[in-house]
């Protein structure tokens, strides 16, 4: 600096000074915004995303319950984009990282030190779980994710334009084509997969009579029955009775609601929203079965609270996950029933809930409880994608299965070898 | 030093001491000024700009996934897994069809709008607006709405309706790639987002075309229209032309938003960013792949880039007569 030599310390020179101060000072507070917001300064501040429910009041549910908690100063972020997984993932390897976020079970959280073991507040309470949901979480002994809501996903139909249509529910998935065709009017297509078809990936599969994985990580999906299905669903696609670019997704109520379509494949949350459209003229089947020898198949998704391993509140954020997760029994009723119907992973709390007990939602839990295939920990988000990229390249764009399957071998093994050797 | 003794020799005697000592100070540094103004500005692009491409290209040579801090070298293999990836060496084929149709295209309608807009004799400055105004809208935006409104493949989307009206079937737009209308939806939302600005620019060049040339032109016989456009507008839109294309071909490589948004999981149509986007920050969340393929990328704009300014001679000393 010129400064010091300068005999006349002018306010020029502690402009200069200021200016630069100023620059640096700008750049400094670039990093002070970090989401977790000021609060009250009572206790820690604890920050949990979650993905944007469909159903109303669900945001207001986990901002009171998380209100209702005296111990720590509970921020929602509550993230509205459609890929929730890229942000989550992104966010995670940095300081603005969530201490506590949902998501479903997936291993390289656990393999690269992501998730912290809950084992010591599950533990008390695990015979109260569904055992699926307990095994789904857990790796090497060790359970990493408490289960909040169960998500079985299915078909819903419209009873009266089966009868007009002189269509019975289908049991296998040439049936379930061919209802389509007769379902289909100038108007009305006959059904809904939505967009991308993603979402019946793993119920074909399964339906198919195969798998994701086997017991011991290894592909289980590459059989001559899933490339018969992956044959009858372009043949599906290229029908016309197809309902194709709604402006929703499989995952919203709109398109057989609006009366786009005459069945959409949708899970048990949006239940509350088709009755209340539908009334009594809705039904619900399980994905068919697509070869002989396979079996009808419902996909049980759901979301579970993990906390971030690497956050700075780790001990907090369990805290709060045992408060909410484990003993709120109240708020976890709430969650599972008053806004769109998801089925408690707990049995106490499952014995309990009324509004699943009869009608269609107790048909859900049927259909749960029967043909339910959970979350195996082991299938993580890229071999998720590879498969989706087989459901592209031959259901949409007409590539040939075996070569798309190929190719999803290469990426699924790639990854298999990186997290079990 | 010289404009303080210009200062010196044009000011008074008596008034010529204060003022000219408290000037040196700001005028005699010139280095100390140089960085007060540039420093701020500079300190901004090593952090956001050279820092992250440095530190890409350090990534790009270690294993690193799910993490920006890696430990374990691994030399050349993120770039031979990179070169090696049909997804993403497909993608940069792709585009770079895509940016020999997109590039003279968007450039065309520029042009043309430029020269339609220019010609007006009133509401021109309405005009301009009007074309230039799509150029503020988000891309995000734009591509939600030619997605949900215009291309939505239901009953009631603007382009099905209309369509209708022929007794044409519904069109599935974005999620049936077989016929390609997805190419339809993107090259009419780029069109849309982005003639209107290189239109201004356009108009900013054709502004400054001397109205001597087109009144020489005139005497010596050329004819208005097509002759004048050949041998006058468009030899002096040269530089302009030189700088639009070059943009637009960093453009096209560097498409991310619209596509994105609009082909949302599918394995067609997929930019080289929207591939190194979910390598890299994506589920797999292997940031040395990523970088590598980033890396890649930007050898490939710049050779292009050079390439284009060597052909059309960009930079020349004499390209702006």
């Amino acid at each position: 600096m010129s400064a010091p030599s300068n005999s006349n310390f002018s306010r020029r020179t502690a402009l200069r000074a200021a200016l630069g101060l100023a620059a640096a000072g700008g750049l400094a507070a670039c990093g002070g915004n970090n989401g977790r917001g000021g609060g009250s300064g009572s206790g820690v501040g604890l920050n949990q995303y979650f993905h944007a429910y469909g159903e109303a009041g669900t945001e207001q549910a986990v901002k009171k319950y998380a209100k209702a908690y005296k111990d720590a100063n509970v921020t929602t972020q509550w993230i509205t984009a459609a890929d929730f997984e890229n942000k989550l993932f992104a966010t995670l390897l940095t300081d603005n990282a969530p201490d506590l976020f949902e998501f479903h079970p997936q291993i390289q959280m656990v393999r690269s030190g992501q998730v912290a073991d809950l084992t010591d507040i599950i533990e008390p309470v695990k015979d109260d779980f569904n055992p699926a949901d307990i095994a789904s979480h857990t790796v090497d002994g060790k359970t990493y994710g408490v289960r909040m809501i169960d998500d079985p996903q299915f078909f819903f139909y419209r009873p009266s334009l089966f009868e007009k249509a002189g269509v019975k529910v289908p049991e296998t998935l040439d049936e379930l084509i061919e209802a389509a065709a007769k379902l289909t009017t100038g108007k009305v297509k006959g059904l809904y997969l939505g967009n991308d078809l993603h979402a019946v990936i793993n119920p074909m599969i399964w339906s198919a009579g195969a798998d994701t994985l086997d017991e011991k990580n290894q592909i289980a999906y590459h059989t001559d029955g899933v490339v018969e299905g992956l044959k009858k669903m372009r043949s599906l696609f290229t029908s016309g009775d197809l309902l194709l670019g709604a402006p929703t997704d499989y995952w919203d109520p709109s398109a057989l609601n609006q009366g786009l379509c005459a069945m959409q494949f949708c899970g048990m949350w949006a239940m509350p929203q088709f009755q209340q459209t539908l009334g009594d003229d809705v039904g619900v089947f399980p994905f068919p079965k697509v070869t002989a020898d396979g079996k009808p198949s419902v996909y049980n998704g759901g979301w579970s609270m993990f906390v971030n391993a690497k956050g700075k509140n780790v001990d907090a954020a369990k805290e709060y996950v045992k408060w909410l997760w484990i003993d709120q029994k109240e708020y976890q009723e709430d969650w599972a029933t008053s806004y769109g119907f998801h089925i408690p992973p707990r049995t106490s709390i499952a014995e309990q809930a009324t509004k699943l007990k009869s009608g269609l939602p107790a048909e859900g839990v049927k259909l749960f409880n029967e043909f339910g295939h959970f979350d195996n920990i082991g299938w993580t988000q890229a071999m998720i994608t590879a498969l989706e990229d087989v459901f592209a390249n031959c259901v949409r764009k007409g590539g040939d299965p075996e070569a798309a399957l190929d190719k999803a071998d290469a990426a699924v093994g790639r990854e298999l070898k990186k997290l079990f050797g | 030093m010289s404009t303080t003794s210009e200062l010196d020799l044009a000011s008074p005697a008596p008034a010529k001491a204060s003022p000219a000592r408290s000037r040196r100070g700001l005028r005699g540094n010139s280095t100390f000024n140089f960085w007060l103004f540039t420093g701020p500005f500079l300190i901004g692009l090593a952090i956001f700009i050279y820092v992250p491409i440095g530190w890409s290209v350090y990534l790009s040579f270690f294993e690193a996934r799910f993490t920006v801090t890696p430990e374990k070298f691994i030399g050349l293999d993120n770039y031979r897994h990179m070169l090696t990836n049909d997804d993403f060496v497909g993608s940069l084929g792709t585009f770079t069809v895509f940016a020999a149709f997109i590039v003279p295209t968007t450039w065309a309608l520029s042009l043309g709008l430029a020269l339609l807009v220019n010609r007006l004799r009133f509401m021109r400055a309405f005009f301009r607006s009007v074309f230039f105004l799509p150029t503020a809208v988000s891309y995000v935006a734009a591509a939600l709405i030619w997605k949900m409104s215009i291309f939505s493949g239901v009953r009631f989307g603007l382009m099905n309706t209309v369509l209708s009206w022929f007794g044409i079937e519904n069109i599935a737009w974005l999620a049936d790639p077989n016929p390609p209308w997805y190419w339809l939806v993107i090259v009419s939302a780029r069109l849309w987002l982005q003639s209107g600005f290189y239109m201004i620019l356009f108009i900013a060049a054709l502004q400054n075309i001397p109205a001597e040339l087109y009144e020489a032109a005139a005497i010596d016989g050329a004819k208005r229209g097509w002759q004048t456009f050949r041998y006058i507008t468009l030899p002096q839109l040269r530089a302009t032309s030189t700088a639009v294309i070059l943009l637009l071909l960093v453009a096209a490589y560097q498409a991310f938003d619209e596509f994105y948004n609009l082909l949302d999981k599918t394995t067609w149509g997929r930019p080289p960013l929207v591939e190194l986007y979910l390598k890299a920050l994506g589920e797999n969340q292997d940031y040395g792949a990523g970088s590598a393929g980033a890396v890649i990328l930007t050898v490939l704009i710049c050779a292009v880039t050079l390439f284009q300014g060597r052909l059309m001679g960009f930079g020349r000393g004499d390209e702006s007569k």
